[in-house]
């Protein structure tokens, strides 16, 4: 099929803007992700402490985790809707050949969206007036339906990357599609695994994060150490395994997408004993400058042996390619994520350490100092991963069977780059009153925990009107329900 | 699956459109003493269910890509700017509504949401143009974004028609929970609104008639003929009815009858546009995708219903019998106080 694509040097002028407002708005969705995916699932954790322990301060913050739970999953549902419209807007040429195909794992991923959606409305909104056994016991499928969502969403992305199920017919169109294969892709396992592991630790070090600066600000009661410790231990555990996840799929990688795998590690010419370059710059003639070179350490990370060989980019024409500019960005954004993923590692251990030793929390505000970087770090280090799966499989939008290119719309590339702007600005908007928001909500609860006592509700008119039924009764969490958590 | 679709596009009109119905009594509901009770009533109302009601906007989208991709590329080639104005409006719209609420500040929630109010009236206008555009038989294959394509007769009756529809739902709705929060005097507020608003959609609907038989000959052909006629005259026995129960005390049957006209509207529109998912350019069968792919969607969608359909009818009953409600700060705060010391 190569021979009927057009080459890159006539790409049309909608590409840029069309794959700029495709990289802003999904490196913005997926800032969320972790929290959509994850999140629950801490809750969960923390909620079941609570009510096993009958422990009031574990309750109240799963109460105010689900209450950002809420804000989070309201900015995903929109920004989601705004990638569902985008593939047409933007990609009609994609959907339209190849959605029949690998349209079945967006298919599982709405359903799961809806399942969560209902499952936050009644965890988020059941805490006040539902028995606290069943009010849990509501809230458990939440993680699965997470889980199922990013199933779909990764079958898609991973038959993007390799492409399976279907054969083409003299036309070029993909007839005799064969479903089963096209979820199961062979880079499907270890891209969803690499991902739900990635997202457990986001989210684990995010949460941890927050109560880290807080620790680092002389708050140390029991509020703050359980909101670090659940949330961060989980993360911790999760680490080690992520680093071996990551390594198994970049030798997936390295054997399914031999080109993308060259573009990561900069390899120019397919060879034995090639060297591993920690970052350093390509060159469109192959030569690299900058970054530090560790001889023969490439060959062996791939194949365990000096001599195995790797493939160059120069195996493939240089129209088939990522271009020397993207090679050196996915390569900075793969070694990115891995040097973020080591530190995290180390501070893992660090923590692992000091517990299996003395049983408790690290001393050091070093480690505190850490842990508050963990949570950024851990969410530039999803956005490098995702840069490297989407920049390295470059010029293709399905690999070796669609160029960006053909895929791009019809629509005026100014259209489109008026869209853009006004979708940068709208974004920037929402995002920023995301943050404002979440602020105030802390300040609000730092304020209301200083005081002592339960506060003068400040949400009215809204939350306080005299009318619609009102119990008496304390939150879901006051009830004698402590038999429950054992569930968790 | 093109009656899925059809279905899903249908749960779309009917739960998304009381959302936005919401939204748009939220604007016209008067400056900020004034329209406070409305605004209270549509955040409570509104709150638990609003999410899933937009969802099914994906759904939409997602059959409609992997069921008829062909279809999907084409809609959206050639109705390029009101969907693009739609996704921005949704956007806008989701974001004015979560964070309205837990603002405190009055110029904050004007702001929000006169956002989520405004984008509630365009997104469901630019959505019924796009779907006036596909019945009028004006995108084609070879169709580019043009404003021919969505700005004609039959694209902005459907635009009016969905902002009405809307709005009678919205206002049914909100009658229904001023009832349920016992505010009788919202309760005749939104009911007259109800009414104007089932008004406002018959007189639309006759006009829309009127001009399709010019405008958009296949689908008028099909909505006096057979099964659209049919649901055509369910609609009209819908409205009546919701006339009649809106005027009476208890006027809780009037959401059925409300989701009835709204729904049969939508059924009647797309038996109308049979055989063909554009009219006479793309028929059903053209537009389908792989036959074991839709195979799969229809069994993804079952086990999904099998799942999904209890949720949300536990999520509907808890919500319509006052289980689900909001905490307030001091809730959040009561009962941690203790042991922090």
């Amino acid at each position: 099929m190569h021979f009927t694509v057009p080459l890159l040097a006539d790409a049309p002028a909608q590409m840029l803007p069309a794959r700029s407002q495709m990289a802003f708005t999904l490196a913005s969705h997926i800032i969320l992700v972790p929290l959509g995916v994850a999140l629950p699932l801490i809750t969960l954790i923390m909620h079941g402490y609570g009510l096993r322990r009958d422990d009031e301060t574990a309750l109240l913050l799963a109460r105010r985790w689900s209450a950002v739970m809420a804000v989070q999953f309201a900015i995903g549902v929109v920004t989601g809707t705004v990638l569902s419209f985008e593939f047409g807007l933007l990609w009609p040429g994609m959907m339209g050949r190849w959605g029949d195909v690998f349209g079945i794992g967006f298919g599982v991923e709405a359903w799961a969206f809806f399942l969560e959606a209902v499952l936050i409305a009644i965890y988020l909104y059941g805490w006040r007036r539902l028995p606290a056994r069943t009010h849990f016991l509501l809230g458990l499928p939440l993680p699965f339906a997470a889980l199922l969502g990013a199933f779909g969403i990764l079958a898609a992305n991973s038959w993007m990357n390799t492409p399976r199920g279907f054969t083409l017919d003299s036309a070029g169109n993909p007839v005799d599609v064969k479903i089963w294969k096209a979820i199961f892709t062979p880079m499907f396992g270890p891209q969803y695994w690499h991902f739900v592991v990635a997202m457990f630790v986001t989210a684990g070090y995010v949460v941890a994060g927050v109560y880290a600066v807080g620790w680092l600000r002389g708050r140390r009661d029991r509020y703050h150490r359980l909101g670090f410790t659940i949330p961060f231990t989980l993360a911790a555990v999760l680490t080690p395994v992520q680093f071996m996840l990551g390594d198994s799929i970049a030798r997936q990688v390295f054997h399914k997408q031999p080109v993308k795998f060259a573009a990561m590690e900069i390899v120019w010419n397919t060879d034995t004993h090639v060297p591993e370059y920690l970052f350093g710059r390509l060159h469109p003639d192959g030569t690299i400058s900058g970054g530090i070179k560790i001889p023969q350490l490439d060959s062996i990370l791939a194949g365990f042996r000096p001599d195995t060989k790797v493939t160059g980019l120069t195996s493939v024409p240089a129209g088939d390619r990522p271009t020397a500019v993207e090679a050196t960005i996915t390569h900075f954004a793969f070694d990115a994520m891995v040097g973020i993923g080591s530190l995290l590692l180390l501070l893992a251990i660090w923590y692992a350490l000091v517990w299996l030793r003395r049983r408790r929390l690290p001393a050091s505000p070093w480690f505190y100092r850490g842990a508050a970087c963990a949570g950024v770090a851990s969410v530039a280090a999803v956005e490098c991963g995702w840069i490297t799966t989407e920049v390295g499989r470059q010029p293709w939008i399905v690999y070796q069977s669609m160029r960006v290119a053909q895929a791009v719309t019809s629509t005026r590339s100014t259209t489109l780059w008026i869209m853009f702007g006004l979708v940068v600005v709208v974004y920037v908007f929402v995002f920023g009153s995301f943050l404002v928001v979440l602020l105030k909500m802390r300040a609000r609860w730092r304020l209301a925990d200083e005081k002592g006592g339960p506060q003068a509700p400040q949400e009215a008119p809204e939350a306080d009107t005299p009318y619609g039924p009102r119990s008496t009764v304390g939150p879901g969490g006051d009830g004698s329900a402590s038999s429950t958590g054992s569930r968790t | 699956m093109a009656v899925v679709l059809l279905l899903a596009v249908a749960a779309y009109a009917c739960g998304g459109g009381t959302d936005y119905g919401a939204g748009f009594w939220d604007l016209i509901a008067g400056g900020a003493e004034r329209g406070k009770r409305a605004r209270w009533l549509i955040d409570h109302a509104m709150a638990p269910v609003w999410e899933v009601n937009n969802v099914w906007l994906i759904f939409v989208l997602v059959i409609m890509w992997t069921g008829f991709p062909v279809f999907f590329q084409r809609v959206f080639t050639a109705m390029w700017l009101p969907l693009a104005l739609a996704a921005v409006g949704t956007v806008l719209r989701g974001a004015g509504f979560a964070l309205r609420k837990p603002l405190t500040r009055l110029a904050g929630r004007r702001l929000y949401g006169a956002m989520f109010a405004v984008s509630s009236l365009l997104t469901p206008f630019f959505l019924g143009a796009a779907a006036g555009g596909v019945a009028s038989g004006r995108v084609t294959a070879g169709t580019m974004a043009s404003t021919d394509a969505w700005a004609n007769p039959t694209s902005l009756l459907f635009g009016l028609l969905a902002v009405a529809a809307t709005a009678l739902l919205g206002a049914v709705f909100l009658a229904a929970d001023a009832r349920r929060f016992s505010a009788p005097d919202l309760d005749g507020y939104f009911r007259r609104r109800a009414l104007a608003a089932l008004a406002v959609v018959a007189v639309l609907a006759v006009i829309t008639l009127v001009v399709t038989h010019k405008d958009a000959p296949h689908v008028w052909h099909g909505l006096t003929h057979g099964v659209g006629l049919v649901f055509v005259i369910v609609a009209a026995v819908a409205t009546l009815a919701t006339v009649w129960l809106l005027t009476r005390p208890s006027a809780d049957r009037s959401r059925v009858s409300a989701v009835g006209v709204v729904a049969s509207a939508v059924l009647a529109w797309g038996m109308a546009q049979r055989p063909y998912l554009i009219p006479t350019s793309l028929t059903v069968a053209e537009g389908a995708g792989a036959h074991t792919t839709l195979r799969w969607l229809g069994l993804v969608t079952l086990v999904a219903v099998v799942l999904v359909l209890p949720a949300v009818v536990l999520l509907y009953w808890l919500d319509t019998h006052g289980e689900l409600e909001g905490l307030t700060d001091a809730e959040l705060r009561r009962g941690g106080a203790r042991d922090e010391g």
